[in-house]
């Protein structure tokens, strides 16, 4: 198929880090006029691969061939000057910078004295050629995450790169601006350049790839092109013989409850980022809500207004038929809410505290004694170890500091800890983001399970799949706002994510 | 903010000690060099300071003394610090404490001591908490960085300190010092063994375990340590994170505070203008030497009392500016400060 | 009003503003570069002293400011050893280099409390010098004349340069900056030591143009004030300018009211330049984006 030299070969790469062989043995190529895609599940070692080829790892072994000569590649500015550029999942522009200033930022051969109207054209030039349209006086911070990918990609098209790495570039968008970030990687396929695509989506690599790699536990599990691939072959080498379940959610019918755990009633917020408009929602017994919609269009906003976290503006808040509209975190909490994060490190758990400490700050309340003066661990350790028999986990040794947990335990305290209180209503923000099969499956079964116990959750996801497997009902937001509403069963995913862009329902 | 994820081992207290003794060492003889080089003999200077503080009795009460503010200010600087905010405004709070203090031991000096010297160390931590609180609402409700705002208040208490002493409040009697009227005797801090040392020193070491005890046993010393340790995880917990800052601001400052009714109420006897000679900024420094330790506070504020009682020895026997001290306590910071990684 | 109390409070806003515009000019291109240096009261007691030392034993003014402007370019470069290099406190670091600064400067200007120098002439105008109100404007000296010129200057080459874009990237993201192929360290040692420059001239302005002697601490708190009016500008060199007129104006009415014993407070008018910088800093709270640089204050930890 090629009868041109690959522009960037990279054989025989091997990396290491403590305790983990990333890359073993990989070898990796990409042509000219092609994209290439590189798939697999996270930790299968496709992020450690371009980072070598971007400088930012060095490899143990193995040789980097550019064109037709072996280079070293020991930092990101040697990759960019053989051409090499990437497009980091977070972006890293820079948000009080204007578009032109955070492109001429990365221009190889800057005059030191700059002007502004030259590189504006620049862009708008470059823009119009691919489709990259963005107002190049806009400050960073008012473009939408769309528009943050495009001056990313200008950025490496102005600097001259040809090779381009672009990591997960499809996470945030929604589904029309997937299509036109494959429109422009096509455009730059016919001009010659080279483009390395991660992702962990299938569809997405049947429709813009021209050659595939997958990579499993840190080898190359194959190379096939496009016309050899097949969505069931492609499974086939990413997970080998261990395909995993996605735990059967064995659905009940909603308990036909009295009165809903939760209610909104035309709430408002305001306040620095989406400001929710006119939400109204009910969340029942035994039932999972679930939140679609592009990330930034007030999902967060929303669990953290249910969770106290932001004041609403307008409009009531009743949980268990109680107003609750001015209630303080702590006293929804110790109503029997709870939060399972995204990043409970970051979100719930603090580092430097143990175990025993972390479980307390559960309800500090609860365990003071002498108005304070004192705390009572007795009760705190009684009430971990009943939170983790009960959710049939492994003890955690209480006096270790939960910082040096390994991921997966620090998911398990965030969830002992807030399962503990037997939440009657629970608040999920993107639970499974980041987390790898195995853990979402166990994350996603638990939640299950609390349901069919009969408490009401809110599931917030980016994940169409997780959301239509496990919801009873849908909402959709769209800047701040519910644009539609329906049961799974009764939608489809392109429904949902025409809502989720801004269509109109039905139409 | 801090990685917790990869704490470094704390290093024994021995060690510490150690290593900290080399760093001022090392201070020492770059000072000592400065002062050859001016033509003195360092080693003459340095025995003159030590027979004259740590040695000398009066000389040590008098270093006590100073100990006294700098610690309250560290504090002031520490407590606070605890939930990542950064008090640079301790010289201001101490101005306000003493402004209220002097207000209280004028407009109350008919009562008796022992209802007028409480009163008097209540107000000026009132006065002092007060100041702080206002950075802490501002910082409470996310409006302005309580570092850019203690740091302006600052000259703000100075300026309104002199406002009062050179105007309403000024003593019709000295001619042309500005100053208060002397505290009637009811409202002057008891002091000790004939010397200096007053009812302050008390005051702040049992401050110290206050905080020790608090930070480590309570409930609010749990959720004081959350909040330092993940802001975010102690939000999102449950905790009142304004109504500490408020608080924290408000002890801290209050604290500050207290350090301006010894200066006042023990010191001086009256207000000044001229109160402190920089006790706000040399005890954030202390805290910052002593990574908010409260053994290390009383380490640190010991050792810049000494030097600080060093600038007179100086300025009297070896006829050099007193402010060259400052030489001395820059050189340790420096030290410190560039031996130590910071989160 | 009258004509000499126009005068005299504008001659008293141009001479108390001066310094602390060049020391806040300096200041805003270390803060832009993420660097908060409290420590400037120090520089500006360096470049007085070093200042007025050379102007009494060279009789040169001009080499009395060089020589100022110098020793705070040299002395800023500590910080940078302590913040850049040991990636130190920045508040905690700029204190320590404040009493540095003071401890430093009181010994080398000991020898030198009483001298008496010319100092930098006042340059007339013809034709303006001796205009009514607007008079002092044109018989001040070389320094007042160039102080919005160089206004001028730091904001062109913050806002129009290679330089200043990447001084700025540095302040908002340094692992962005080194990202795009420049040094965060570097382009701080190179903020700090220009600063340090505009801090000496600042001190330099205070003892050889304006008091004409030297005197111990005789910044007087202008180091913080400089600092104070780099937030109330919200770090924009030109904005600078009217902060320092408006801290000078405050001053010289300040002077003047005492002078005619008006029943205004000197002390209350001169909170006015803190009370503003807050309130700016309140009125702007509620913005949806603020203007001190996103890295301010911060350790740059290098990208490993």
């Amino acid at each position: 198929m090629h009868n041109v030299e690959p522009l960037v070969a990279l054989r025989g790469i091997t990396k290491s880090f403590p305790g983990i062989l990333a890359n073993d043995r990989v070898d990796f190529d990409v042509y000219p006029g092609e994209i290439h895609a590189l798939l697999g599940e996270n930790g299968a070692g496709k992020s450690t691969l371009v980072k070598v080829l971007y400088g930012i790892h060095q490899a143990d072994t193995g040789t980097i061939q550019f064109g037709d000569r072996a280079v070293q590649i020991r930092s990101p500015h040697d990759a960019r000057r053989l051409g090499i550029g990437m497009v980091f999942q977070q972006f890293t522009l820079i948000p009080a910078l204007s578009v032109v200033e955070n492109v001429a930022l990365f221009l190889p051969h800057l005059p030191a004295v700059l002007d502004h109207g030259v590189i504006a054209r620049r862009i708008e030039e470059v823009s119009g050629r691919y489709g990259l349209a963005v107002d190049p006086w806009a400050p960073a911070w008012r473009l939408s995450v769309g528009e943050q990918q495009k001056v990313e990609i200008l950025k490496l098209l102005l600097a001259r790169s040809r090779v381009l790495i672009l990591d997960e570039p499809t996470r945030v968008l929604v589904p029309h601006e997937i299509d036109g970030l494959f429109r422009v990687l096509a455009g730059l396929r016919e001009h010659g350049y080279a483009v390395v695509f991660i992702t962990h989506k299938l569809p997405e690599v049947l429709t813009c790839a021209d050659r595939i790699t997958v990579m499993r536990g840190g080898t190359v599990a194959g190379t096939l092109v496009r016309a050899e691939a097949t969505e069931r072959g492609l499974v086939g080498l990413m997970f080998g013989t261990a395909w995993p379940e996605e735990g059967s959610s064995r659905r009940e019918p909603i308990r036909e409850s009295a009165r809903p755990l939760l209610e909104l009633r035309e709430v408002d917020t305001s306040g620095d980022g989406v400001s929710l408009r006119q939400i109204t929602l009910t969340i029942a017994p035994g039932e999972i809500v679930g939140v679609a919609g592009v990330s930034g269009n007030g999902q967060r906003e929303l669990g953290d207004v249910i969770l106290g976290l932001t004041q609403t503006a307008g409009g009531k808040k009743i949980i268990h038929g109680q107003d609750a509209t001015r209630w303080s975190v702590d006293r929804i909490r110790r109503s029997g809410v709870a939060f399972v994060p995204e990043d409970p490190l970051r979100m719930l758990i603090v580092p430097p505290l143990s175990v025993l400490e972390n479980m307390a700050l559960a309800d500090t309340r609860k365990y003071a004694r002498h108005v304070g003066l004192t705390v009572d661990w007795i009760a705190v350790r009684r009430d971990l170890e009943q939170s983790t028999r009960r959710l049939a986990l492994e003890m955690l040794p209480p006096a270790v500091p939960a910082g040096t947990l390994s991921g997966g335990n620090v998911q398990r305290l965030s969830l002992v800890r807030e399962l503990s209180i037997d939440p009657r209503l629970i608040v999920a923000l993107y639970p499974t983001r980041g987390l790898d099969v195995r853990g979402a499956t166990a994350a996603r079964h638990l939640l299950l399970a609390m349901r069919n116990r009969g408490a009401g959750e809110l599931l917030i996801s980016e994940d169409l799949g997780e959301l239509f497997s496990m919801s009873d009902r849908l909402i959709v937001l769209y800047r701040g706002r519910i644009v539609g509403e329906a049961r799974p069963k009764d939608t489809t995913v392109y429904e949902i994510g025409r809502l989720m862009t801004g269509g109109v329902a039905g139409g | 903010m801090a990685s917790a994820h990869a704490r470094i081992p704390r290093h024994s207290s021995a060690r510490a000690i150690l290593r900290a003794t080399g760093l001022f060492g090392l201070a020492f003889v770059i000072f000592a060099a400065v002062l050859l080089a001016a033509g003195k003999d360092p080693i003459r200077a340095y025995r003159d300071i030590l027979s004259s503080t740590l040695v000398d009795r009066y000389g040590f009460s008098e270093v006590l003394v100073k100990m006294i503010p700098l610690m309250l200010t560290a504090l002031a600087v520490a407590i606070p610090s605890r939930i990542w905010l950064i008090n640079i405004g301790g010289e201001g709070q101490l101005y306000m404490g003493a402004l209220f203090a002097t207000w209280a031991a004028t407009y109350f000096a008919a009562l008796p001591a022992w209802e007028l010297l409480p009163l008097v160390a209540a107000l000026g931590f009132l006065g002092g908490g007060l100041w702080a609180a206002i950075s802490g609402v501002m910082r409470a409700y996310g409006w302005v960085s309580e570092t850019i705002s203690t740091l302006l208040l600052n000259y703000v208490a100075i300026l309104i300190v002199s406002f009062f002493v050179f105007g309403p409040w000024k003593d019709p009697e000295s001619a042309n010092y500005p100053q208060t009227a002397e505290f009637v005797a009811a409202a002057r801090l008891p002091t000790f063994f004939g010397t200096r040392v007053h009812l302050g020193l008390l005051i702040a070491l049992v401050a110290f375990i206050v905080y020790h005890v608090v930070l480590t046993r309570t409930r609010w010393g749990l959720e004081i340590r959350a909040m330092g340790g993940n802001m975010e995880a102690a939000r999102r917990s449950g905790i009142a994170i304004g109504r500490y800052v408020l608080v924290l601001m408000f002890i801290g400052g209050g604290l500050a505070g207290l350090a301006g009714v010894g200066e006042v109420s023990a010191i001086q006897g009256r207000l000044r203008p001229s109160l402190s000679p920089g006790y706000g900024y040399t005890g954030f420094l202390i805290s910052w030497i002593a990574g908010g330790n409260p053994y290390g506070i009383v380490a640190s504020a010991l050792l810049m009392a000494v030097i600080t009682a060093g600038g007179d020895v100086l300025q009297m026997a070896h006829r050099l500016p007193g402010s060259v001290v400052n030489i001395l306590m820059a050189l340790m910071l420096f030290v410190v400060l560039a031996r130590r990684r910071v989160p | 009003m009258s004509v000499p109390f126009v005068e005299s409070v504008l001659l008293g806003a141009i001479l108390s503003g001066m310094p602390v515009l060049y020391a806040a000019l300096g200041e805003v291109i270390v803060e832009r570069a993420g660097v908060v240096n409290l420590g400037l009261e120090g520089v500006m007691l360096m470049g007085a002293v070093t200042s007025f030392a050379s102007t009494v034993r060279t009789g040169s003014a001009a080499l009395g400011v060089l020589a100022g402007a110098t020793a705070g370019g040299l002395f800023n470069l500590i910080l940078a050893l302590l913040v850049v290099t040991r990636q130190a406190n920045q508040l905690a670091s700029g204190l320590a280099l404040m009493f540095f600064g003071a401890g430093v400067s009181a010994l080398l200007g000991a020898p030198y409390i009483g001298s008496r120098i010319a100092g930098l002439n006042p340059l007339q105008i013809p034709g303006l010098a001796h205009l009514p109100y607007l008079g002092p404007l044109f018989r001040s000296d070389i320094l007042a004349y160039l102080a919005i010129p160089a206004a001028a200057l730091v904001w062109w080459g913050l806002f129009r340069t290679r330089w200043g874009l990447s001084l700025r990237a540095v302040g908002e993201n340094p692992a962005a900056a080194y990202a795009a192929g420049y040094s965060p360290p570097a382009i701080q040692y190179q903020a700090l030591f220009l600063a340090g420059l505009f801090g000496g001239i600042a001190g330099a302005d205070l003892s050889i143009g304006i008091v004409k002697t030297w005197a111990e601490w005789m910044t007087a708190g202008r180091g913080f004030i400089a600092v104070a009016l780099v937030i109330f500008s919200r770090w924009h060199p030109l904005r600078i300018v009217w902060g320092a007129v408006l801290f000078g104006g405050a001053v010289a009415l300040q002077l003047q009211f005492q002078a005619r014993g008006a029943p205004v407070s000197p002390f209350l008018l001169d909170t006015l330049p803190y009370l503003l910088s807050l309130g700016v800093l309140l009125v702007w709270a509620g913005g949806r984006r603020h203007a001190a640089p996103a890295s301010l204050g911060r350790v740059f930890e290098g990208t490993k």
